[in-house]
C-alpha cells in the first residue's frame, strides 16, 4: 500500500486478507446478536476479543497500535472514524493505543473495516492473551539507542499474534521492550520486561525481566535472565508464556497474573523451571533466525535523513529571538542520533485538558504535519502524548508554529502539567472516581510556564480504580480513586518511579475528598521547593528526605 | 440474586445496539433521561429488574440493575456519583450525552 513506508512493518497479503476474513466474521456475530441468535453471555468474550467493551455511556472500541507506531494515513483515518462513527475524538491511552468512546454496536464492523484497509485491527487489546507491546516512543532515533526495540518488538508482536497456545492464559499479559540506555518504556512494570542490549561484534542480546505490574498487589519486575542471545529470544518468551499458562493462578483473578507466581514461587525457582522448559524446546523451531532479523530491520531501516551540520543556524536565531519558541524546544524536544534532527513531542496535555485525548482535526493536522516534518509517521507514547520522531532542527520553529495552531504547542513535556489520567469515572465502568477532571485542575493550577519550568520534572499519574490503568503507584506523585461508601476518595503517594530507578511510591497521608486533592499536591510541591537541594527532581528529594518530610508539611506533623 | 430492595430505585440499562444509558419508564418503556424512570420500592423494584431481565433477553438491552434514587421535585436522581455521571454524560464533557440534549 502507498501509504507505507520506512521505519514501518508492512502488512502482507496473507495479514490483509485474515483481517478482511476476521472483519466479516464478527459482522455476521454482530448480526446474530442484534438478531437474538447469540445471548449477551455467549457475545460478550466475542465482542472482547475485538476491542469492544460497554461502558458507562456506550461502547468503547480500543484500537491497536503496535508498539505505538502510526503511519500519517493511519492517523487520518482514525481521525475520519471519530468524525464518523464517534464525536469527533479520541483517547491516546498508556499501552500506546487508542480508544473510541460513543461507538455502537452496529457501526463496529464497519469501522473495523475501515481499519482493515488501513493495516488495523482490535484484536488482543482486550482478554487474557498477550496483548500490545509496548516500546520507547523514540525508538530508531533517541541518540542514547543502543538497539532498535521496534525490530523485536514487531517480531514480538508476530509470534503472539493468534498464538493458539496463549489466547486463554490465566489472565492478560504485557511484554514491553527497551533498547536506549535510558528506559522510557517503563520494563519494570510489566509482565516481561525486556532490555535489548549490544553484546559486542554486533551480536544483540536482551536482559529478561519478569514479574513487574500494578493493579491491586503491585510489583516491580525481577531479573531472570541476562544477555540472552537474539537466536534465542522466542525460545525463551514461549518458555516463560508455557511455565505461566501451567501454573498461573487461574482460581483467582486477582492472583492470575504472572507477578504473584513470582511472588509465591519465588524468582530462583521460577527460572529454573522456565529454564528447564527452554532448554526442552530450544531447536530449530523457535530459533530466531538471524535472516529474518534482518528482513524485520528493514522495515526499519532509517529514513532517508539529509546529511545536516549537528548545529542549525536557524534554530539557533529562533531560539535567540523568540522565548517562548525556546522553551518548547527545551523542553519538548530530545537529543536525536542523526545529526541535524531532534525528536519532537506533540504535548496532548494543554492546561485544563483531558489527558490524552486529540480531537479529529487535530489527529488530521498531526498527520499533516507527520508527513511534512518526520517522514510521514508518528508515535503514540505510554504518557498519552504524540511523538514526530525524526524532524530536522531547521524545521523546528515551523513545527511548532503550525503545532500552535492547533492546540498542540503546549510546552510541558515530563513537567508537573503532562499528567497521565485514566479515563475514570467518567467513562470507565469499573472505576471508583473520577480521575480526569482532577487531572485537568491540576494541570490548569500549574499552567504558568515559569513556574513549571521551577518545578522541573514531576510527573502526576492518576487512576479512577485499583486497576492502575494510570500507573499511580510509579508517578513521583501519585493518585488513586477510591470508593468510600459512594464517595470519590483519593489516596496519594509520593516517590514513585517508572523509570530506571523504578520504585513504588509511598502513602503520604489519609486519603483526602474530590474537593481536596488538588490542594494538597500543591502542598506536596510547595514543600519540594522549600526542601530540595540544588539540582533535586521532586522524587530525589523524596528519595532523599522521605516520605515523612513531606506528610509533615502536606498533612502536618498530627497525620 | 439481586440484592435485597432498599429505599428507592429505578431500573437501568444499556442499549444492546447502541450501548446508550436508558432508564424503565412508564409502561416499561426504555427512555434516556432518569428524570421519567418509574420510581420503585422494595418487592416492586424486584418485580421491575425481573422484567427488565425478559427484555434484556430478547436483546432489547443489555446488564439491567436496580440504581438507588432520591426525589428531586419528584424525578428520581441517582444517589451514587457512577449513576449520576451515567444518568447525564462525562462530567469534563459538557456537550456530550444527555446533558447536552444528546440521546446518547
Ligand atoms: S484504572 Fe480503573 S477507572 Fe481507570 S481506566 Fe483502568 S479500570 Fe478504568
Amino acid at each position: 500500500m502507498s501509504h507505507l513506508q520506512a521505519g514501518h512493518y508492512q502488512y502482507d497479503e496473507i495479514d490483509r486478507r485474515f483481517l478482511t476474513e476476521r472483519v466479516e466474521q464478527f459482522r455476521r456475530q454482530v448480526e446474530r446478536r442484534i438478531a437474538g441468535e447469540l445471548s449477551e453471555a455467549e457475545f460478550r468474550p466475542i465482542r472482547l476479543m475485538n476491542g469492544l467493551y460497554l461502558q458507562l455511556h456506550a461502547y468503547m472500541l480500543r484500537v491497536a497500535v503496535p508498539y505505538g507506531v502510526l503511519s500519517s494515513a493511519q492517523l487520518r483515518q482514525l481521525a475520519s472514524i471519530g468524525r464518523q462513527y464517534d464525536r469527533g475524538y479520541g483517547h491516546f491511552t498508556t499501552r500506546q493505543n487508542l480508544q473510541f468512546n460513543w461507538i455502537k454496536l452496529v457501526d463496529v464492523p464497519a469501522i473495523l473495516n475501515d481499519l482493515a484497509k488501513v493495516d488495523m485491527h482490535a484484536i488482543q487489546t482486550s482478554g487474557n492473551c498477550i496483548r500490545n507491546v509496548t516500546t520507547d516512543q523514540f525508538a530508531g532515533a533517541a541518540a542514547d539507542e543502543v538497539v532498535d526495540p521496534r525490530v523485536y518488538a514487531e517480531i514480538i508482536r508476530q509470534w503472539s499474534t493468534l498464538h493458539p497456545e496463549f489466547t486463554f492464559l490465566p489472565r492478560k499479559f504485557k511484554i514491553a521492550i527497551t533498547g536506549a540506555t535510558t528506559d522510557r518504556a517503563a520494563i519494570a512494570i510489566h509482565d516481561v520486561g525486556i532490555r535489548a542490549r549490544a553484546l559486542g561484534q554486533g551480536a544483540v542480546g536482551f536482559d529478561i525481566f519478569v514479574g513487574g505490574g500494578l493493579g491491586r498487589s503491585p510489583f516491580l519486575a525481577k531479573s531472570l535472565r541476562a544477555e540472552l542471545p537474539q537466536a534465542d529470544l522466542l525460545a525463551y518468551l514461549e518458555a516463560i508464556l508455557r511455565i505461566y499458562n501451567q501454573y498461573g493462578r487461574r482460581d483467582n483473578i486477582y492472583k492470575a497474573r504472572i507477578k504473584i507466581l513470582v511472588h509465591e514461587v519465588g524468582i530462583d525457582a521460577l527460572r529454573e523451571q522456565i529454564d528447564a522448559e527452554f532448554e526442552r524446546i530450544r531447536g530449530p523451531k523457535y530459533r530466531l533466525d538471524p535472516e529474518i532479523v534482518e528482513s524485520i530491520r528493514a522495515h526499519f531501516a532509517s529514513p532517508p535523513f539529509e546529511d545536516l551540520p549537528a548545529k542549525s543556524p536557524a534554530f539557533e536565531a529562533a531560539l535567540a529571538r523568540d522565548a517562548v519558541f525556546a522553551r518548547w524546544a527545551e523542553i519538548n524536544t530530545v537529543a536525536h542520533r542523526q545529526a541535524g534532527y531532534a525528536a519532537v513531542t506533540i504535548s496532548l496535555k494543554p492546561p485544563g485538558g483531558i489527558p490524552g485525548d486529540a480531537t479529529s482535526d487535530q489527529m488530521d493536522a498531526v498527520a499533516d504535519l507527520a508527513e511534512r516534518f518526520s517522514f510521514g509517521e508518528l508515535r503514540v507514547t505510554h504518557e498519552q502524548n504524540l511523538v514526530l520522531a525524526h524532524v530536522r532542527r531547521d524545521d523546528l520553529r515551523a513545527l511548532w508554529q503550525e503545532l500552535g495552531k492547533h492546540g498542540l504547542d503546549t510546552a510541558n513535556a515530563g513537567l508537573i502539567g503532562d499528567i497521565i489520567a485514566c479515563p475514570g469515572l467518567d467513562y470507565c465502568a469499573l472505576a471508583s472516581a473520577r480521575s480526569i477532571s482532577l487531572a485537568q485542575q491540576i494541570s490548569a493550577r500549574f499552567a504558568d510556564p515559569e513556574q513549571q519550568h521551577l518545578i522541573g520534572e514531576l510527573k502526576i499519574k492518576m487512576s479512577g480504580c485499583i486497576n492502575a490503568c494510570g500507573h499511580h503507584h510509579v508517578g513521583h506523585i501519585g493518585v488513586l480513586g477510591v470508593d468510600k461508601h459512594g464517595v470519590e476518595t483519593y489516596q496519594i503517594t509520593v516517590g514513585g518511579s517508572a523509570a530506571d530507578d523504578a520504585v513504588l511510591g509511598a502513602v503520604v497521608g489519609p486519603a483526602v475528598g474530590y474537593d481536596e486533592v488538588v490542594a494538597k499536591i500543591g502542598r506536596l510541591v510547595d514543600a519540594y521547593l522549600e526542601l530540595r537541594a540544588p539540582g533535586e527532581r521532586f522524587v530525589d528529594t523524596v528519595a532523599r528526605l522521605g516520605v515523612k518530610a513531606f506528610r509533615e508539611k502536606a498533612y502536618g506533623t498530627a497525620a | 440474586m439481586a440484592r435485597p430492595a432498599d429505599g428507592l430505585k429505578v431500573v437501568s440499562a444499556n442499549r444492546l445496539d447502541s450501548g446508550a444509558v436508558v432508564w424503565l419508564a412508564a409502561d416499561d418503556q426504555w427512555q434516556h433521561h432518569i428524570a421519567v424512570a418509574s420510581v420503585f420500592e422494595g418487592a416492586t423494584a424486584e418485580a421491575a429488574l425481573e422484567r427488565a431481565k425478559a427484555s434484556a433477553a430478547t436483546g432489547v438491552v443489555v446488564d439491567p440493575s436496580l440504581i438507588d434514587v432520591t426525589l428531586e421535585n419528584g424525578a428520581p436522581r441517582a444517589v451514587r456519583p457512577r449513576e449520576r455521571i451515567r444518568s447525564l454524560g462525562p462530567s469534563v464533557r459538557a456537550d456530550l450525552g444527555v446533558q447536552a440534549g444528546r440521546r446518547q
